[in-house]
């Protein structure tokens, strides 16, 4: 299939594995910001083609996991009340929060809908004018131009009847607040290609030069992904610091105007608290003052008490998305936490580490290692 | 006006075209009487036994022993491209008498109805189950019909139980598996699910997937009648390849090795997959199996199983052999390898 197979050659994987084993020459750890390089780097076993030296860790970039679970149990709260339906993306649908989550909501009467698009949600407002209509707009910098669109029209159309519970967060301020971390051991970056298609590689070289990291702006296929860790290691055996795109085929340099023109018109950046970080700073989107009608925080307001939304304790995400731990270090992994009984977002999301870890490695049987 | 003219008294017939299932169908009375000789006998036509009995009296096999399975259907929507409900109800159930290396002979079929279906759509998947049920020679032998209040279900839910006969001597199951037995698959996964979920969620395909419903007893009967000993045989339903390999991998104890690049996967299926985070070996299934033949015996299943339309494009696609037990690893496009599980629950689209 044309745009897969042939990023997806085992030929083409072992040069770039023979490459890197010729050009590096002390140990590198290299961070995969995005959940999508995480999943991929598990189930192709890219790890496993790299030489010993080079660590990779795995980064923040997953919209479910980093959605703060204050967030969730609101969300919660709406989608149970009567008069709502609720339509989220099918990944938020099974995320822990404090005590319930979307799938049993919606197992207990009430309405939660599971669409494709966000603007499906707006065929749904109009299709039931005595119900209210709340979307739950989570995700990165990808996601965003799709939600702002929805908000856009509704407000167009006069779609009184919709809102949105934006959870929207920013790729590079978790960069840099990754990188000022204390216990912070990146020393390169493979960056989000889709979130560089949509809004340019601007923001990338200010953190390179501050905290001297190369950083690439990497696709998400296997040779995409070899390709990219290539050049970072060159970069990094070369004392270069620079800004470099290895997804030439989907990113300009200005990325995609007219989605981010249409950000620009629909949202402002705030703080935002991500899941098992903390705040960071303008680090994430909520709706302008203009389109304040359609925000569901307003509209449903004071439903969730977040001194009450309580992580579990045994749960390592925060770490986990920092790149500070892996899964298989985490003592609960497989344990007390599996995508059955979850204890933290990253087991359940579909770009979420620990689950791309149990769903390809929990059973770590020689075969997994033998290269054959 | 001619006065000796006889006044006709008689209501006409009503028109059976527009109606709908009410609750009074269901009641057990004349109404039920009628639906069920206007409309799902007609429509069941020649594959049921005539005589409307409480129960159906089967004859006793010859030699051999009985296979008896049953299963539920439920499915959105009702109607799909490749089949529909009264497809899938009669197929599923004979498949799964075919993967005991049974010879499906009858069925039951029971409804439960939704106040307010229409009478078409009923007359439709009945004439659906009457011809799968003659294209895979098995009879409807029994039945019965509930109604329930609207709301209370999706349109028509149906049993269908099913009742095979094994004349020949092989013994089929997970723990027949042995070591060194191939892993052998039927044809290309992921066309059920992904043609279902493409008509629920309005994808707009250049051409449009067909579900792979079909019956596969006679393809399964043609290893044994050609005296392959077939170890195992299983269909890919929900779940799809990977939770029928993990089954089997777990009852046996035993551990699969597949080429994950040997697994045919329909280009539309494919992409949709890609685009939607979707892993193809997860997505259901409604006329694929995999068997395990001893390594000798590789060549000749093929040959058998490619000279049936329903399996023209079988294959080999792993090995059995000791190791962990109940694991099943899978050779990637890098030649890497990876444990297959199968999923908690559902598969959930990704966000971005």
């Amino acid at each position: 299939m044309k745009y897969l197979d042939e990023y997806r050659d085992a030929e083409g994987a072992r040069k770039f594995a023979s490459l890197l084993a010729r050009i590096t020459t002390r140990p590198w750890t290299i961070m995969e910001v995005c959940g999508g390089q995480t999943h991929a780097i598990v189930r192709f076993g890219i790890d496993e083609l790299l030489p010993s030296g080079i660590t990779l860790v795995h980064g923040p970039g997953c919209p479910v996991c980093v959605t703060p679970i204050e967030m969730v149990d609101r969300a919660i709260a709406i989608a149970r009340r009567p008069e709502v339906i609720f339509c989220s993306f099918g990944d938020m649908m099974r995320v822990p929060g404090t005590c319930s989550d979307l799938l049993r909501v919606k197992a207990e009467g009430g309405d939660v809908r599971m669409i494709y698009a966000p603007i499906d949600a707006l065929e749904i407002a109009a299709r039931n004018p005595d119900k209210q209509i709340v979307f739950f707009a989570v995700g990165f910098e990808t996601t965003a131009p799709a939600n702002a669109l929805a908000v856009y029209q509704a407000r167009r159309r006069g779609l009184r009847n919709f809102s949105m519970l934006v959870s929207q967060v920013l790729v590079p301020p978790a960069m840099q607040a990754i990188l000022e971390a204390p216990r912070c051991r990146v020393q390169g970056f493979l960056a989000a290609g889709h979130v560089c298609a949509v809004m340019g590689i601007d923001a990338y070289g200010p953190l390179a030069a501050r905290f001297g990291v190369p950083i690439v702006v990497t696709g998400f296929e296997p040779l995409d992904i070899l390709h990219g860790i290539t050049m970072c290691v060159q970069q990094l055996e070369e004392g270069r610091v620079e800004v470099e795109n290895q997804y030439v085929r989907a990113v300009r340099p200005e990325g995609n105007r007219r989605a981010r023109d249409l950000l620009a018109e629909v949202f402002c950046v705030v703080p935002r608290e991500w899941r098992g970080i903390g705040e960071i700073p303008l680090s994430g989107l909520s709706l302008r003052p203009e389109y304040s009608d359609f925000d569901a925080e307003r509209r449903f307001p004071a439903e969730v008490d977040s001194r009450r939304s309580i992580e579990p304790s045994l749960c390592i995400s925060g770490e986990i998305l920092q790149g500070l731990k892996k899964p298989s270090e985490c003592p609960a992994f497989g344990r007390q936490c599996t995508p059955e009984s979850p204890l933290g977002a990253t087991m359940v999301s579909s770009e979420g580490a620990c689950a791309a870890y149990y769903r390809y490695r929990h059973v770590r049987t020689e075969a997994t290692t033998d290269g054959a | 006006m001619a006065p000796d003219r006889e006044i006709q008294i008689d209501c006409p017939a009503p028109i059976v075209e527009n109606q709908k299932i009410t609750m009074a169908h269901g009641g057990g009375g004349r109404m039920m009487q009628r639906l069920l000789d206007r409309v799902i006998l007609p429509a069941l036509g020649g594959v049921t036994l005539a005589e409307q009995h409480d129960c159906a009296v089967l004859p006793m096999p010859a030699a051999g022993c009985l296979a008896f399975t049953s299963d539920s259907y439920v499915v959105h929507p009702l109607f799909f491209p490749g089949g529909d409900i009264g497809t899938l109800a009669v197929n599923g159930t004979i498949n799964d008498l075919a993967m005991g290396g049974a010879r499906p002979l009858w069925l039951s079929a029971s409804f439960i109805l939704e106040e307010g279906l229409p009478f078409e759509t009923l007359r439709r998947v009945c004439g659906s189950m009457r011809r799968a049920a003659q294209a895979a020679d098995v009879t409807i032998v029994t039945g019965d019909t509930k109604v329930v209040e609207r709301g209370k279900g999706d349109g028509i839910f149906i049993n269908t139980s099913g009742i095979g006969v094994i004349a020949h001597p092989h013994v089929v199951g997970p723990r027949q598996v042995q070591p060194g037995d191939a892993i052998l698959l039927s044809g290309d996964v992921g066309r059920h699910g992904i043609a279902l979920m493409a008509v629920r969620e309005g994808f707009r395909l250049e051409t449009p997937l067909e579900s792979d419903c079909a019956p596969l007893a006679r393809t399964c009967l043609r290893l044994f009648d050609a005296d392959v000993p077939t170890h195992c045989l299983r269909d890919l339903t929900r779940g799809g390849l990977a939770s029928a390999l993990v089954e089997i991998a777990e009852a046996s104890g035993l551990a699969f090795k597949v080429d994950e690049q040997a697994i045919p996967v329909h280009a539309a299926v494919r992409a949709i997959c890609e685009i939607l985070g979707l892993d193809a070996l997860h997505v259901a299934n409604e006329g694929r199996f995999i068997t395990f033949v001893p390594a000798e015996h590789v060549s000749r299943a093929l040959k058998v199983l490619q000279g049936d339309p329903l399996a023209a494009d079988a294959r080999q696609i792993g090995v059995v052999e000791t190791g962990t037990p109940g694991s099943v690893t899978l050779r990637g496009a890098l030649r890497t390898r990876r444990i297959l599980d199968m999923l908690s629950g559902e598969q959930l689209p990704r966000i971005c």
